[in-house]
């Protein structure tokens, strides 16, 4: 278990502010936009400093199944996890055990059929769509399998991708000089400065994998959700985006929970969960 | 922010999109293009009808007529007498023209108008559908007709208006009225756009000095021109040798033989002479040595009445303009292929017209006449059937003067206003003031109406038809929409787990549309109104192209095609283009954001 991270600096929680929690995010302020000032926008922190008891994020008895026709199929069968504030977990498990679709339900990409979903102490699997879009946009950062960059857009463009859904494009416009140095340190960060007007044609495996990295930190998330984020790559670049992803959880105490099958990887981890048949079979504290 | 920023890159890398704005563009282009000729023809064709309607006309439903014209347009002035700018009256009836082309007498049914060009000229424009006028011969211009790139002057009558105004033999017409002339054809057009002019402005070139010279507009009248008279002296030459020729001929007909009454030789007005004059004979009963003068392509005088005049050369006392439909056929030249207008009878030359008299029960009455010119307005409705007659010459064969009063009976009075914004007003009133049982009050355009109201409603047909070729459009970019929707599931997907709402990612597509909308119906807009510009020139390639003639003004009476773009039209068709784009947008759109994001990320 890692340190606890800095709790986010806690503003006065007004009745008003706790109101409109969920709506507030469609509309933060620009100080959202330089990273050097507080994240007092956010709507998670006016609501609950998370202190070593309230998850980052978690799950109680959660259950998903699909239908195809007649038939019922479970896919997971009540899981229960919890997510720290700053660790770094994995889910290993053998295909088709439910560690995608734990992952996506988790994101709010994807509604559990029972259970709860929680994030900092909230319930969130409950919100309407568009409260759930607003606060993917704003916690969560994703990073796929196949990099799921967009084609048409260049790596930079790619990069700021999440901003761009965030803002409208009045503000978009005014703070474009500002989000664009963020996202040029991002990417120097990922180590990706070289190719920025690049597109993702153009990009190796291990560049997309960066870049979709990169976008997933440009909205400074709560969580990132990783979904077989080595699967398509050798085993020496899969190792550099392990250390790139284990560098920003230590440096930055971000929260990472990781899907994966390969049991190398997964040990780079905190702790190791085991998805068995929709199950969670068990529990390792990486080494 | 990100809707914008895909729409612009999906517009730019799809290529497929392309087709949409293809179709729209082509759409809107088509839709602009009929739109424009097509209100071109109907405002041509209704200038041309109130060229010869009055703007409003007061007729008696009775073919005797109104019996005191005079007081009848006094009591016009009294009503409506602010609104009133000039009057004429004129005498409307049926009758037949008969006249001799080449061995055959032909007959034809007209309507005969008798007018009084002073008056009438000033009631709406009828000097400018003169062919004088319009071939510059009235004022005393004789123009090279051959030439097709240039308009030059191939002789000035001496002592006429272009005389004085300085014209010479030689000179190139560069402009009519300010603008630029090619040929002898072009200049027509001007001097029949000439309507409301008084004064024609010239810039003629001579030596190479450019010159300004000025000719005023000539008022109608019944005077033959110098080539008429000098026409019409050779036919009664012509006449009379035939006849030196005929004496010793034993089947000579009649009437060719018959001496010559003294009413027949001196014009008197007073005198009807040519209703006591016997029928032409009607039979060509030409002996076959007299074939001859056919086979010189004049065809000989149709009455043996002139020919002791004072001056033979003189008119008749019936004097007409003929519609040039009613005495021009299209002809095919066998050599070259081109299709010229044959004209059957020349100014100068006479006809025979047959009407009926007033009164109960109407008799049949004739008259010969010397065609003093042909009128020839564009609009071949009226161009087939009118003849113009002097109004006392008619009034005189109807026995519509009154032997005890001398007043002179009408069947119609044309009245022009100064402003016709007004016509409303002042047909209630007339209707108030007369009783609509012996008059009809009506307006050039209620005369007209089912015509007028035929060409409306086959322009909103066609726009009907046409818009369909837009929704075409719009099905297509359903299709193509769908298409896309489906390769960019993955990226809608993405764009979902970034966090894009449904109703962003459904703006995305959208404003796709949107764009494709507007830029097809810009590009369209402008494609369009490109071609109503040039489409003269298109037309001219399209011809030669094809080597054959696709808009014939034979056929259609306009040497050019007319077109008038509103923009009214024009910027709906826009908007219907772009609301058709966005509507076919909406299906994909949707189905774009119901995507679930989760089998959206999956799909490969």
């Amino acid at each position: 278990m890692s340190t606890p991270p800095p709790p986010p600096p806690t503003s006065d929680v007004s009745q008003q502010a706790r109101d409109a929690w969920a709506t507030a995010v469609a509309n933060p302020t620009p100080s959202a936009i330089n990273p050097s000032e507080t994240r007092d926008w956010s709507p998670l922190a006016q609501v609950s400093t998370p202190t070593n008891q309230t998850p980052r994020l978690s799950c109680v008895a959660l259950e998903k199944s699909y239908r195809k026709g007649d038939l019922n199929i479970p896919v997971l069968r009540g899981v229960d996890l919890d997510l720290a504030p700053g660790e770094f977990l994995s889910v290993v498990g053998q295909s088709g055990s439910g560690k995608s679709t734990l992952l996506h339900v988790l994101g709010l990409l994807d509604a559990p059929s029972v259970g709860e979903v929680h994030c900092d102490g909230r319930r969130i699997d409950n919100l309407k769509e568009r409260q759930r879009d607003t606060l993917r946009n704003h916690n969560f950062g994703f990073i796929f399998q196949s990099y799921h960059l967009l084609p048409e857009f260049t790596l930079l463009e790619n990069v700021v991708a999440p901003l761009a859904i965030r803002y409208s494009t009045l503000t978009w416009w005014r703070h474009r000089r500002s989000i664009h140095e963020q996202a040029h340190e991002i990417i120097d960060k990922v180590g990706l400065g070289h190719r920025v007007k690049h597109r993702p044609s153009e990009l190796s495996g291990g560049e997309m994998q960066r870049a979709a990295i990169a976008r997933a930190l440009i909205g400074q998330p709560r969580v990132l959700l990783a979904d077989e984020p080595t699967g398509n790559l050798d085993s020496s670049t899969g190792q550099e985006i392990m250390s790139l992803l284990a560098s920003l959880n230590e440096l930055q105490q971000l929260t990472i929970i990781m899907v994966t099958h390969d049991e190398r990887i997964a040990c780079r981890a905190h702790r190791i969960v085991r998805l068995d048949e929709g199950r969670v079979e068990t529990v390792n504290q990486a080494a | 922010m990100y809707k914008l920023q895909l729409c612009l890159r999906y517009l730019r890398t799809r290529w497929i999109a392309m087709a949409s704005i293809v179709s729209v563009m082509l759409g809107v282009a088509t839709m602009i293009v009929v739109n424009s000729v097509m209100a071109g023809f109907a405002t041509e064709m209704r200038e041309r009808i109130h060229g010869i309607l009055a703007d409003i006309v007061v007729e008696t439903h009775t073919l005797d007529g109104d019996p005191d014209a005079n007081q009848r347009m006094t009591e016009i002035m009294e009503v409506a007498g602010d609104y009133v700018e000039a009057m004429t009256a004129t005498v409307e009836v049926y009758g037949m023209i008969s006249f001799k082309y080449r061995g055959q007498v032909i007959t034809r049914p007209v309507t005969l108008i008798g007018i009084d060009p002073e008056t009438k000229g000033k009631v709406s424009p009828l000097v400018t559908n003169l062919s004088s006028f319009t071939s510059g011969r009235r004022m005393g211009l004789a123009l090279n007709e051959q030439d097709d790139s240039t308009c030059t002057v191939k002789d000035v009558l001496q002592h006429s208006p272009a005389d004085n105004a300085g014209f010479q033999a030689g000179d190139r017409i560069a402009r009519c009225n300010g603008t630029l002339v090619d040929n002898t054809k072009q200049l027509a057009e001007q001097l029949k756009n000439a309507i409301h002019l008084k004064i024609l402005e010239f810039q003629v070139l001579r030596n190479n000095q450019s010159l300004d010279l000025t000719l005023p507009v000539p008022s109608p009248s019944w005077d033959l021109t110098a080539q008429a008279r000098g026409h019409r002296s050779l036919m009664v030459e012509l006449e009379q040798r035939r006849l030196q020729w005929n004496q010793p001929q034993p089947v000579l007909p009649a009437n060719n033989t018959q001496p010559l009454t003294p009413q027949q030789t001196s014009p008197n007005l007073d005198a009807p002479p040519d209703l006591d004059a016997p029928p032409i004979d009607l039979a060509p009963a030409v002996p076959p040595s007299l074939r001859s003068f056919d086979q010189i392509d004049i065809p000989p005088t149709r009455t043996a009445e002139p020919i002791e005049l004072a001056d033979p050369a003189d008119p008749l006392p019936a004097k007409v303009y003929i519609g040039a439909g009613l005495i021009e056929f299209p002809i095919e030249d066998k050599e070259t292929g081109e299709i010229r207008l044959e004209r059957m009878v020349l100014a100068g030359e006479d006809v025979r017209i047959t009407t009926v008299s007033a009164g109960r029960p109407p008799e049949p009455r004739h008259f010969t006449a010397t065609v003093v010119d042909v009128f020839k307005s564009g609009m071949s409705e009226y161009d087939s059937n009118l003849v113009f007659c002097n109004i006392e010459q008619l009034q005189k064969t109807r026995g519509m003067i009154d032997p005890s009063t001398g007043d002179r009976a009408v069947t119609s009075i044309q009245v022009k206003l100064k402003d016709f914004e007004d016509a409303d007003v002042v047909v209630e009133r007339l209707r108030a003031a007369f009783p609509a049982h012996i008059y009809s009050v009506r307006t050039w355009q209620q005369k007209q109406g089912p015509l007028l109201a035929a060409v409306e409603l086959e322009t909103g047909i066609l726009n009907i038809l046409l818009f369909l070729i837009i929704a075409v459009a719009g099905f297509g970019i359903l299709a193509i929409f769908y298409m896309i929707v489906v390769e960019k599931t993955r990226d809608i997907g993405i764009l979902k787990a970034l966090g894009a709402s449904r109703h962003g990612i459904m703006s995305i597509f959208l404003g796709y549309g949107l764009a494709l909308g507007v830029v097809g119906s810009s590009v369209g807009v402008v494609l369009g109104l490109t071609f109503v510009h040039f489409i003269n020139e298109i037309e001219d390639g399209i011809t030669w192209v094809l080597g054959r003639k696709v808009f014939d003004e034979t056929i259609y009476y306009f040497p050019e095609i007319p077109t008038a773009v509103s923009p009214v039209t024009v910027s709906c068709v826009a908007f219907g283009a772009i609301l058709i784009a966005v509507l076919a947008s909406i299906l994909p759109a949707q189905r774009a954001a119901k995507l679930h994001p989760v089998q959206a990320l999956r799909y490969e």
